[in-house]
């Protein structure tokens, strides 16, 4: 037992047992997912990567064989023979062959991922910067129309507060649909390209401003399934999740009635006059989902300006509602006033004007922000 | 023509050089340096990803790392890279006395410096570098990108030109200047492989061009190619750059490919099988390089019939490809085999590309980058002795390979586990499910960034200090014009046409 | 071949700077022109077309309904408001068919929109013939107004039979900019 042995074993052992370790926690491989789609995709996966690792093993055997018998240190002779036609024409012919063997399947997968046909429910997916809408296209024209944002914390982004499960997977609004229901997906974008994926549903389709393009699901087990935005979309791509809640057609029907009168709910809060402390609360929780990633946590700024202190929160109201409702044409400040209900805009405008030291005492009510997009 | 001197001397012999010897230097050298510059770039990158959160920088600087990391490597390191592998070893391969056109590839070389200057200086420009990733699809380039981006489009064209002007010259000098009797199928298949590729480059680098000017006029003079709002797409925009980036990607592997082609049979000591065979996939792989693009969109939401046809295409490269890997086999095959670093970082390459083209059979992606790196570096190891007339130290060579063959795989490998699990590309902050193998990626990626440095500290003993050679030919079992010229190569090597025989030439 | 040199490196390189030269031209002559020709031709990407279509067979396949679904979206936020008067109809190929849609300019300017359509499945889109459409046209709205912009189409007899639904989306593009532009650049 000398030290080279010892180093030796070391570092074989520390090789393997990281790896060995990381792969007993970690999924390496495709996700089955829940529907028959992605199930073909999956069982495609795995033929060609049985293919592959059958075809590996062979060549890489061969390589090692010549390694270890073929050195010159055992004294061979080197064979001199450098052609055979033969041998060129079988092994252009035999991948030919099973590539064609691989293609059969391939073809008959894809075509039925294209297959958009009777779908019983559409919903207009948009990609935004950086966050997705999902509205639900009605017969009688009154969609259900709703974001759906990064629900993770600055904090726990930042390392000040512990990541929770689901860390950068969750949103406030989910994508609910019912199970055994055939979804289709028109998918388009409102500024550059996104890409919806949600792994588990085998589905992944690019968001293309001013085109739409389809996909759809058939989910059969009710569960929660997420999925990450897969085009570089601009500084927050990696914070723009999708979570698909796969529930009970009752479920579903009960959900989307209560959406439908939460549209009702917030024009009619519209028209009250809110208490500051009411207004504070809720603007405190929509700054917190929609303008401190850009804005930072306590108002210092960051990709965007500073609020605390700021000549626009500290100034005419009008103006604050203005750069809120319309944002800044040609920064990253979008216009959130077809984002947020005008209950969600007034909160968040009075949490802005008190909250971080301004502490300007201005209340801003729901009609204000009525009044201020009427012109 | 006058008589010739030795180089002369001082800061000029470089600038005005014509040599090209001294054009390969420099281009080797700017290469190495562009390495180790988007090596730092990544460096970043897998720092922050170390752990989830952010730790380190913002994610808007971090897609700035990203996309200068991806430019770096592909248009400053690499590519360059076997341009002076090319400016060093056609002429000699062949019998010329230098390449056909001298000073154009004085200047193919000096464009590219303050190319990559003004590249790396638009981090310090107001809105920060280029952040839309070495692929810069609109609108994100276009419409929402920051004012660096027409410095960018200025850098590109710049790079366009040098490496258009370089093949040009490659071509050129191979149609033209072989010595009498050496045959195209005498040729040492490194020319070969660089006639090719010089071909894609001069049909496609003007395609980037013509992206990026089509991007130069939507963003300041009010056309609308990839704008819906006038009339455009920002799809055509990926067809353009993918019609120009899927050659691109075998413009980088096919070089690669001739030096291994070189190097396997030298330490078999068996020629190379299937001379004809490698030509001829060769060829086909780079025609069938024009009509597999679109297997870089497949969820653009292509029409059926597309995609079935681009997956069919791209299969279709395989067979080619298996065809050049199952040659390399049959070359060692019964020879007598020796393990000095440039074989090994051969058989390094050999095992990443079969690996990364079954993982591209899985996906329809080009296995490029990872092994024309390691390629590379068994050129540089193979030839430097020629190139300096001095030997590099094996066992520091050996000791590069394992740690670079092994911090690589490391790095790289649990990467194919978490895109199966479901990990987007191009995040700077991940759900916590991938932590553990981000980390040990990250690990790998500094354990291989730090073996580079041990690389350079190889090639700068060898230089200085390294034990001279005697012989012209180095390896007993290399074949070629350049191993007949004393080590270090004379400044003007065949300025009198050699005699090519049946027997010699090509390996 | 002809050569471009008595010198053989110059005549290669002179014709290699040629075929450079082509294929940057290449992009602008025949690549863009290819793409949108091919999208038009085959519908490709759900591209309409932008012109009126003239009516050739009038004859109505009552055997057939075809749901038509309308969706609008507004690109980058742009303010106006925009939503058909009908999100659905049943129709049956051959057969003429009008409706309108909604636009309001809310803001305190006036401005200038586009419409562009994307027709989902994609390859439904050369059989969906569009013989007058807003979206033919940009649309000037002076501020706080609205409008009523119409679309007169024809669904193909010759639609394949196992499409039943086609979705018409129009996004809504503010290039009140662009038409500023080009009406400083004109003067």
């Amino acid at each position: 037992m000398n030290f080279k042995t010892v180093a030796k074993a070391c570092v074989v052992s520390l090789l393997v047992s990281g790896p060995t370790w990381a792969l007993a926690q970690n999924q390496i491989n495709m996700a089955k997912g829940v529907t028959e789609v992605g199930a073909q995709i999956y069982g495609l996966h795995m033929l060609i990567f049985w293919i592959c690792a059958v075809i590996g093993v062979a060549v890489f055997a061969v390589m090692f064989y010549s390694i270890i018998y073929h050195r010159k240190s055992r004294g061979v002779t080197p064979a001199q023979f450098h052609d055979s036609t033969q041998v060129e024409i079988i092994w252009t012919i035999i991948p030919f062959l099973i590539l064609i063997g691989m293609a059969v399947p391939a073809t008959s997968t894809l075509l039925e991922v294209y297959n958009t046909d009777d779908a019983e429910i559409d919903i207009l997916i948009t990609g935004y910067q950086w966050k997705w809408k999902y509205e639900y296209l009605d017969e009688q024209g009154d969609n259900v129309a709703f974001f759906s944002n990064l629900a993770t914390s600055q904090e726990e982004i930042y390392n000040t507060d512990a990541k929770g499960a689901n860390y950068l997977l969750s949103v406030d609004e989910p994508m609910v649909i019912p199970v055994d229901t055939k979804v289709r997906f028109l998918v388009t974008a409102n500024d550059v390209i996104h890409s919806w994926w949600v792994p588990e549903l085998a589905v992944k389709r690019d968001a293309i401003p001013g085109f739409i393009n389809e996909a759809w699901t058939k989910v059969p087990t009710e569960g929660v399934y997420r999925g990450q935005c897969t085009e570089l979309c601009g500084a927050y791509h990696g914070f723009m999740p999708i979570e698909v809640h796969a529930v009970s057609r009752e479920e579903y029907d009960a959900w989307l009635a209560a959406k439908r009168s939460e549209k009702v709910a917030q024009t009619a809060a519209a028209q009250q006059a809110l208490g500051f402390e009411e207004l504070m609360a809720s603007g405190e929780a929509v700054y917190r989902a929609q303008c401190s990633a850009c804005h930072g946590a306590q108002g210092e700024g960051g990709v965007g300006n500073a609020i605390a202190g700021s000549a626009i929160a500290l100034g005419e109201v009008a103006k604050h509602l203005e750069v809120g409702i319309k944002g800044v044409a040609g920064t990253a400040m979008q216009a959130f006033g077809g984002q947020l209900s005008d209950v969600d805009m007034a909160a968040v405008i009075t949490y802005q004007r008190n909250a971080f030291g301004n502490n300007t005492g201005d209340i801003v009510q729901p009609a204000d922000v009525v009044n201020h997009k009427q012109g | 023509m006058g008589a010739h001197h030795g180089p002369a001397k001082g800061m000029s012999r470089w600038l005005l050089t014509t040599n090209h010897k001294d054009i390969g230097t420099m281009y080797l050298w700017f290469s190495f340096a562009m390495f180790i510059l988007g090596g730092a770039f990544a460096m970043v990158i897998r720092a922050e990803l170390f752990q989830p959160g952010m730790q380190l920088v913002e994610p808007g600087f971090f897609n700035q790392m990203t996309t200068l990391h991806g430019l770096v490597m592909v248009f400053g390191a690499i590519m360059p890279s076997f341009v002076g592998l090319a400016n060093w070893m056609i002429p000699m391969m062949i019998g010329a006395p230098d390449m056909a056109l001298p000073r154009m590839n004085n200047w193919s070389f000096w464009i590219l410096p303050p190319s990559f200057l003004m590249l790396a200086s638009t981090l310090f420009m107001e809105g920060g570098a280029p952040a839309f990733g070495w692929t810069f699809y609109a609108p994100l380039s276009t419409t929402y990108a920051p004012p660096s981006v027409t410095f960018f489009i200025f850098a590109i064209h710049i790079l366009g030109v040098s490496s258009i002007m370089g093949s040009i010259n490659i071509i050129a000098t191979v149609m033209n200047m072989r010595a009498p009797g050496m045959s195209y199928m005498k040729m040492p298949l490194f020319v070969w492989t660089w006639l090719i590729t010089a071909f894609l480059l001069v049909a496609v680098m003007p395609v980037l061009a013509g992206a990026v000017t089509m991007m130069l006029m939507d963003i300041h003079f009010g056309t609308s190619f990839f704008s819906a709002a006038g009339g455009g797409d920002p799809v055509l925009f990926q067809h353009v750059f993918w019609f120009f980036g899927h050659p691109e990607v075998y413009i980088i592997i096919l070089p690669a490919f001739g030096v291994v082609s070189q190097i396997i049979p030298a330490f078999s000591r068996k020629p190379l099988f299937g001379y004809a065979s490698m030509v001829y996939a060769t060829a086909s792989i780079a025609l069938l390089s024009f009509i597999v693009w679109a297997h870089h969109m497949y969820t653009v939401g292509m029409p059926v019939a597309g995609e079935l046809f681009f997956m069919y295409a791209t299969m279709l490269i395989a067979v080619p490809t298996g065809v050049k890997v199952f040659n390399w086999i049959t070359t060692m095959w019964r020879g007598a085999l020796s393990f000095e670093t440039p074989m090994l970082f051969c058989l390094g390459f050999l095992v990443l590309f079969t690996l990364g083209g079954f993982t591209g059979l899985m996906l329809s992606i080009a296995p490029a980058v990872a092994g024309a790196v390691f390629s590379m570096t068994a050129a540089v190891y193979y030839w430097i002795p020629k190139w300096t007339g001095r030997m590099y130290s094996e066992s520091m060579g050996r000791i590069h390979f394992w740690v670079s063959f092994i911090g690589f795989n490391i790095a790289f490998f649990p990467q194919h586990f978490v895109g199966l699990a479901g990990m987007p590309r191009r995040i700077p902050d991940y759900s916590l499910q991938f932590a553990d193998f981000n980390m040990m990626s990250s690990i790998g990626a500094f354990i291989y960034g730090a073996s580079q440095l041990l690389f350079l500290y190889n090639v700068i003993v060898t230089i200085v200090a390294g034990e001279k050679v005697g012989e012209d030919k180095i390896w007993d079992g290399a074949e070629g014009l350049e191993w007949t010229v004393p080590c270090p190569a004379p400044y003007h090597t065949f300025e009198v046409p050699p005699k090519i025989d049946a027997v010699s030439a090509h390996a | 071949m002809f050569r471009l040199s008595q010198h053989p490196t110059i005549d290669t390189a002179s014709k290699l700077v040629a075929v450079s030269i082509a294929m940057f031209a290449f992009v602008f002559v025949v690549m863009v022109p290819l793409y949108n020709v091919l999208c038009d031709a085959l519908g490709i990407n759900g591209k309409t077309s932008d012109e009126a279509y003239i009516a050739i067979s009038t004859e109505v396949d009552v055997s057939r309904a075809i749901t038509v679904q309308f969706v609008t979206s507004n690109n980058n936020e742009m303010p106006w408001g925009f939503k058909p008067s009908v999100t659905m109809m049943t129709v049956n190929p051959g057969a003429a068919n009008d409706t309108v849609f909604l636009a309001a300019n809310g803001t305190n300017k006036a401005m200038v929109a586009q419409a562009i359509p994307s027709i989902s499945p994609s390859r439904a889109a050369e059989y969906f013939h569009k013989t007058e459409c807003f979206c033919f046209n940009q649309q000037p709205l002076d501020a706080n107004s609205s409008t009523q912009m119409p679309l007169q189409f024809i669904v193909d007899q010759a639609l394949p039979r196992d499409i039943k639904t086609i979705t018409l989306s129009y996004t809504l593009f503010d290039v009140t900019g662009m038409v500023a532009d080009k009406k400083v650049a004109a003067r």
